[in-house]
């Protein structure tokens, strides 16, 4: 049942990005950025937890979740560590993903000859 | 002089525009809506397929795995050149999931590949990724440091 609210609250995520897109024509870096910053300010004000327990997938899918981890990891190591975990904890949180991506990137991009130009 | 000059300009931005694709507003809305929300939906069964093989994992350990299977599939989907079709029809459903994220890292490092591995690859791979790990950085540091005289 909650795959119900997975798809709707996802879907208008992404929406919304697609919203930017028609009336303001910006790439999509900025579209990645703005979504992040969303995600960022979400959970330094504490709604992002409240969300994710009803979106679940829905709204740590799309790159707010990215950014709430960022914002979530900052939060919790200035807890432990002070000072030095505003440093550390939001790369530490999200350092997963972005290896990842870079990896499979760097792998993939190896393998695969560009599409785009033929 | 000036007055034929703003003229031709004048054209030229008319002809611009002309030429500018024109995104159909309502379709795409609805195509990225399904397009986002079945991506969401799949992160949510790679989600629960894990806690399911692993009933003790911790949910945020969950999710990094999750985040970790879809940015391989989207990465692998750029390489074989399916995820740019399906970015064609969905837009930002195909951009602003965490997927969209690892399309551009891997997009951008196959697009200049021919200019090396160095400069091609690792230098091109986050001409868009870059902005958002730039920004996102900064932004969680600012938050932690509001957070710690709060």
């Amino acid at each position: 049942m909650y795959y119900l609210w997975v798809f709707l609250i996802g879907g208008f995520i992404c929406m919304l990005g697609q919203v930017l897109i028609i009336y303001t024509n910006i790439t999509s870096a900025r579209i990645l950025v703005t979504f992040v910053i969303i995600g960022v300010l979400l959970q330094a004000f504490n709604i992002f937890d409240p969300i994710s327990s009803v979106a679940r997938a829905g709204i740590n899918v799309p790159i707010i979740g990215f950014g709430a981890s960022l914002a979530k990891g900052a939060m919790s190591a200035v807890k432990a560590k002070g000072l030095l975990g505003a440093f550390t904890g939001g790369l530490e949180a999200t350092a997963g993903g972005i290896a990842a991506a870079v990896v499979f990137a760097f792998i993939f991009s190896l393998i695969f000859k560009s599409k785009t130009k033929n | 002089m000036d007055n034929e000059l703003k003229k031709r300009n004048e054209a030229y931005n008319k002809y611009v525009k002309a030429k500018i694709p024109k995104t159909k507003a309502w379709p795409s809305l609805f195509n990225s809506f399904i397009v986002g929300g079945i991506i969401c939906c799949l992160g949510q069964g790679i989600n629960d397929l894990i806690l399911y093989w692993f009933p003790n994992m911790a949910q945020q350990t969950a999710w990094a795995y999750t985040l970790i299977v879809l940015i391989f599939l989207a990465s692998f989907l750029t390489g074989i050149g399916v995820y740019d079709k399906i970015g064609k029809f969905a837009g930002g459903g195909s951009i602003v999931p965490i997927t969209g994220f690892s399309n551009s890292i891997t997009s951008s490092a196959l697009e200049f590949k021919h200019e090396g591995i160095i400069y091609g690859i690792c230098v091109k791979m986050f001409t868009i990724a870059g902005p958002v790990i730039v920004t996102g950085v900064v932004a969680s540091i600012a938050v932690g440091i509001i957070y710690l005289f709060i």
